[in-house]
């Protein structure tokens, strides 16, 4: 698994030129009603935080993200998902279809895996949410993401964070020793590029270490 | 997405009280009741419900699994599919419950979808869901393309001129095959409803898919007391072999007795308008012995006066199939 984006000589990372490039362009096409602000980063919170500029019918929540409170504002059709990504700034947890059939976006909500792109974050208020960057960090990798780095479980890496959130909540779920039982708990995370044998080995290797 | 209100009602009776407000419980409902989302929102998201209220019903008192007091299980409208499926009493009393829960959606899916959501779960019909296309269900006289359009998976039993959807949920074919009963709390106070009666045929009316009338909630399942040695088989058949909707399912609950069938229940996922209950394959099945040739005779029963499609043919052999070795499966059980 690669460390987190390397800095370049400049300072800006491929995702902080995106995101800066993308609202420049926004403030440019809607000047005056742009709500993502350009110097937003992983983790911190932005414009659709308690400071920023109102959003119309938006109502404050607290959600509690990887052990950490969170007061934010959201309209109520924001999804978990879209929350994470859009208004928390953790991007770790990807959008695939949107519509609860990939498994892109799987995370844990009190402990047990739920696709964050089927629940309104008004709905979480209260709940204990684990995304991908609260089971693990680049220095002190959770041993299933150990595994999913030895076993070669992923080529483009997209439905990677999703794989293994929901590998780590089926190590706590009734599943039967073999490799069929793990395919069918596992069968509600796509991986586009095939990678399913070396997922599947990977999650073996930590449920029977050795 | 169109805009709502969010809201947390306080008790059963003020979720109840708001939602009477709606015109209707159907498609379209003004106010929704919310719990796991899964149908909901993603329904919401293609703009096929469009409520302008949503009732979040996960604080309320209703997500218990306990012991009836008939001897039966009472299950909450909201416990969890998975809660359900891997309760031990559900387990080894109503395996074919387990079974079919199981079969359904993801794991992921299964941690968020609920008992009552699970009971008003809507068809897979693409042309349903695609609000560019007309839909008898979704938009009452626009027409049914589905007829004589991509209907390799949609319904042979129970189907009209109006409309041919499947119903998709496997937790109600074996809750059809338990003949479970819904209980609601409605404006007028609370009642109970056997599970036959709760799901409409499409007929004229395929925009009315359930009984429930505005301000109705359910409240609960109840299961009948567990059938004394009843060998329980949910076989279901699809295009991959996990993680997909049944082209055709068979829920089985028999009972032998002295060599004989002395009971048998049987219902099909995959190819009814709704839950299907078979009640001529079981009438067929008392008496007999348990063998290949009579559990031929007993599908045959099942699927007399199905009505193929242009491309759903295959099902009628398929769902006759199905039933028969899951019959043969049970009585190895």
């Amino acid at each position: 698994m690669p460390k987190h984006s390397q800095p370049s000589p400049t300072g800006t990372t491929r995702r902080t030129f995106l995101m800066t490039a993308g609202s420049t362009a926004a403030a440019a096409a809607f000047a005056g009603h742009t709500a993502t602000g350009a110097t937003a980063s992983e983790g911190q919170g932005s414009a659709a935080g308690p400071d920023g500029p109102m959003i119309e019918g938006a109502v404050a929540i607290t959600l509690r993200i990887n052990g950490k409170d969170r007061q934010l504002r959201v309209d109520p059709r924001t999804t978990l998902l879209d929350c994470i990504r859009e208004t928390v700034v953790l991007t770790g947890t990807k959008k695939g279809c949107d519509h609860g059939q990939c498994g892109a976006c799987t995370v844990h909500v009190n402990g047990r895996r739920v696709n964050s792109c089927l629940t309104l974050a008004v709905m979480n208020e209260g709940n204990e949410i684990t995304t991908i960057e609260g089971v693990g960090t680049p220095d002190a990798l959770h041993p299933m993401q150990a595994a999913f780095v030895a076993c070669d479980g992923y080529q483009c890496g997209y439905c990677t964070s999703g794989q293994i959130m929901s590998a780590v909540a089926l190590l706590k779920e009734p599943c039967g020793a073999d490799d069929a039982s793990v395919k069918e708990l596992m069968s509600g995370n796509i991986c586009r590029c095939g990678a399913y044998p070396n997922i599947v080995a990977a999650i073996q290797q930590v449920r029977k270490p050795g | 997405m169109k805009t709502f209100e969010y809201i947390r009602p306080a008790n059963i009776g003020a979720a109840s009280a708001t939602a009477a407000q709606s015109k209707t419980a159907q498609q379209g409902a003004d106010v929704r009741f919310v719990a796991g989302g899964t149908t909901l929102l993603d329904l919401m998201k293609l703009n096929v419900e469009t409520p302008s209220r949503m009732l979040d019903i996960n604080g309320l008192p209703l997500d218990k699994i306990e012991a009836a007091q008939d001897g039966g299980l009472k299950i909450g409208a909201t416990v969890r599919n998975s809660d359900l499926a891997n309760h031990p009493t559900v387990k080894r009393d109503y395996a074919v419950l387990s079974q079919a829960m199981l079969a359904g959606a993801s794991a992921q899916l299964r941690n968020m979808a609920t008992t009552a959501g699970n009971l008003l779960q809507r068809t897979r019909c693409m042309y349903f869901r695609d609000t560019a296309m007309p839909c008898n269900k979704r938009e009452p006289g626009s027409g049914c393309p589905a007829i004589n359009g991509a209907n390799r998976s949609l319904a042979i039993l129970g189907t009209s001129e109006s409309c041919i959807a499947t119903n998709p949920s496997d937790m109600c074919v074996a809750m059809a095959a338990l003949e479970a009963t819904i209980h609601v709390q409605g404006a007028k106070g609370v009642r109970a409803i056997a599970f036959g009666d709760f799901h409409l045929l499409p007929g004229s009316t395929p925009e009315r898919e359930t009984v429930l009338e505005p301000g109705d909630l359910i409240t609960h399942v109840t299961l009948p007391p567990p059938i004394a040695g009843s060998k329980q088989v949910y076989l279901k058949l699809r295009d991959r072999a996990s993680y997909e909707f049944a082209l055709a399912s068979a829920a089985i609950v028999l009972t032998i007795t002295d060599g004989n069938i002395s009971r048998a229940r049987i219902a099909m996922g995959g190819v009814g308008t709704k839950p299907w209950r078979a009640p001529e394959a079981e009438a067929a099945l008392v008496g007999q012995a348990p063998n290949q040739a009579n559990f031929a005779k007993a599908a045959e029963a099942a699927l007399r006066g199905a009505k193929p499609r242009s491309e759903n043919a295959f099902k009628i052999e398929l769902a006759r199939r199905c039933v028969a070795h899951a019959l043969s499966m049970a009585a190895k059980a």
